[in-house]
């Protein structure tokens, strides 16, 4: 198994702590990890995006030129990365903000409102974990069980009594997914 | 603390790694993109459990200083910086391989010259192989290609400079420093304590005892002939070094019609590039040198004498391929990739760079 992932968006949506989760999860199950930030300027605004890759053999580059999966959360990265998905692959967008739909017909494309369904939550800090869920509802590169342990590993402890509040985002954005 | 097994930044794992290994001091000063080494020293406060001292010094020319000054007591010193900042510290590195002390100094790569960007880079190599300061003296060079090479080589780089009594310097680019990946951090070791220090430096200021001869630790010889010999016994080290401690890693070279020749993530992108050259059955190799300096000058030599062409893969304006050049006595065709100001190219650009350059 080998999963190549950009996650790309503003900074500020939580894209790197997204790629970040995942990344922990995919250590939980004694994967080969790796997370490789823009780490420029964007952090501060402007656009943001992590590449992951979870393997079970050792990872070669860090940087890739295609992905399995691309979640875009901006206009920016849907016009960036819709091309560089590999044929066969998903792309899954918000279409919060974005003002058109992707045109790729020889992927699997997939409307999230994960931003509506935020508000819903009555926690914009989840956002992330809404997207994060749909994406593991769609390609479920890791299980439910290695998110919250790894969400356990990679927040200080003070900050354990969100967990249940992550999961419940998780959830939620697996909802968003029809079968 | 136990070995361990966890998820982080290639900054955070000098910083742990450095801890780990029984560091006494760490002095530095913040640039991106290595900020999260003191970040992660200072949030660690190892002070509080192994007694090691982290200082934010005030520029990076007092922290090669301090650096200079802890190894001179026989301590196990480091810093580390980017581009910039490691260019203030050329004064201090010179005066440290001309008092024959052992220390650590890390450079985590981005673009320049000048101010540059913030991106990464490899444009360091010229500075870091060939002296970087003035003077006829060399750094033991070491280029990690992963999250957990940047753990071991703190520990091989201090064993190095403590073996040769000579600064040795990890000379990381932005790519490494900033991704995360699993990593195994070793156990925790204790610090030597003063008496261990003597003994194992007894060419150490350790304070004056037991009635022995003064140590002086300096580079200042006002008598020529004096530092003629100094430099010769320098030279004597560094031919020992050459002898001894080249690393290198072949990826695919048994079978290889070309070879890519690269160090630290270029390596790693350019491997990712070979695969897909190897699906359309083109055999490329990879030699990544992970000493720089001493270079592995016979490797390139044997492979040279393999292959029908050479593409030298850097993020800078080709600087290692001068190596590359001088050690392969076939005439093979050798070429030059990168790009410049901290872009980092993809595997199919350098893919593409191959059958325009070499098979072109």
């Amino acid at each position: 198994m080998k999963k190549e992932i950009i996650i790309a968006g503003f900074g500020g949506q939580g894209v790197l702590s997204m790629g970040k989760i995942l990344a922990y999860s995919g250590l939980m199950e004694d994967k080969e990890v790796t997370w490789m930030p823009a780490y420029g300027p964007e952090q501060r605004g402007g656009t943001a995006n992590v590449t992951v890759i979870l393997s079970d053999e050792k990872i070669s580059s860090p940087i890739l030129n295609t992905y399995d999966v691309a979640v875009v959360l901006n206009q920016q990265s849907l016009d960036k990365f819709e091309s560089k998905v590999k044929p066969g692959g998903v792309l899954i967008y918000d279409n919060y903000g974005i003002h058109r739909t992707p045109e790729r017909t020889d992927i699997t494309v997939i409307n999230v409102n994960a931003m509506e369904a935020t508000f819903e939550l009555k926690n914009s800090k989840a956002y992330n974990m809404v997207v994060l869920g749909a994406l593991l509802k769609v390609c479920p590169v890791v299980t439910m069980q290695s998110v919250l342990a790894g969400l356990k590993k990679s927040l200080p402890e003070r900050h354990h009594n969100l967990i249940p509040l992550n999961e419940q985002a998780i959830v939620k954005g697996m909802s968003l997914v029809e079968e | 603390m136990e070995e361990e097994v966890r998820l982080m930044k290639g900054n955070e794992a000098l910083a742990h790694a450095a801890i780990r290994y029984g560091a006494d001091g760490y002095f530095g000063y913040p640039i991106t993109p290595q900020s999260e080494v003191l970040e992660t020293l200072m949030a660690e406060q190892p002070w509080e459990t192994t007694g090691m001292v982290v200082l934010q010094a005030e520029s990076e020319i007092a922290s090669i200083n301090m650096v200079y000054a802890g190894a001179a007591a026989g301590k196990v010193v480091f810093t580390s910086s980017s581009s910039p900042g490691v260019s203030l510290m050329q004064e201090g590195l010179s005066y440290i391989a001309a008092s024959e002390l052992p220390a650590l100094i890390i450079n985590v790569m981005r673009g320049g010259p000048g101010l540059g960007t913030i991106q990464p880079s490899q444009a360091d190599y010229f500075q870091a192989t060939k002296g970087g300061g003035h003077g006829d003296y060399h750094l033991i060079t070491l280029a990690p290609s992963s999250v957990q090479e940047m753990c071991d080589f703190v520990g091989l780089g201090w064993d190095l400079a403590f073996k040769y009594r000579t600064p040795a310097i990890i000379l990381a680019d932005g790519i490494v420093g900033q991704m995360m990946e699993k990593v195994v951090l070793p156990p925790q070791r204790r610090r030597l304590t003063d008496e261990e220090v003597r003994e194992r430096c007894p060419w150490a200021v350790t304070g004056k005892v037991g009635g022995r001869k003064r140590n002086v630790c300096t580079s200042l010889e006002l008598e020529p002939q004096k530092m003629e010999v100094n430099n010769n016994r320098f030279q004597a080290t560094y031919k020992r070094i050459e002898e001894n401690e080249v690393r290198f890693e072949e990826i695919g070279t048994d079978d290889c019609d070309f070879l890519i020749v690269a160090f630290g993530s270029l390596a790693r992108i350019s491997q990712k590039a070979v695969e897909i050259a190897r699906k359309q059955g083109i055999k490329i190799g990879i030699l990544r040198p992970i000493t720089l300096w001493p270079f592995p000058k016979k490797e390139v030599a044997r492979l040279a004498a393999q292959v029908k062409g050479i593409l030298v893969v850097e993020i800078n304006a080709g600087q290692m391929i001068e190596d590359v050049r001088l050690a392969a006595t076939d005439n093979v065709k050798i070429e030059h990739f990168g790009r410049l100001g901290g872009i980092v190219p993809t595997p199919d650009e350098i893919l593409d760079a191959f059958k325009e350059k070499i098979l072109g």
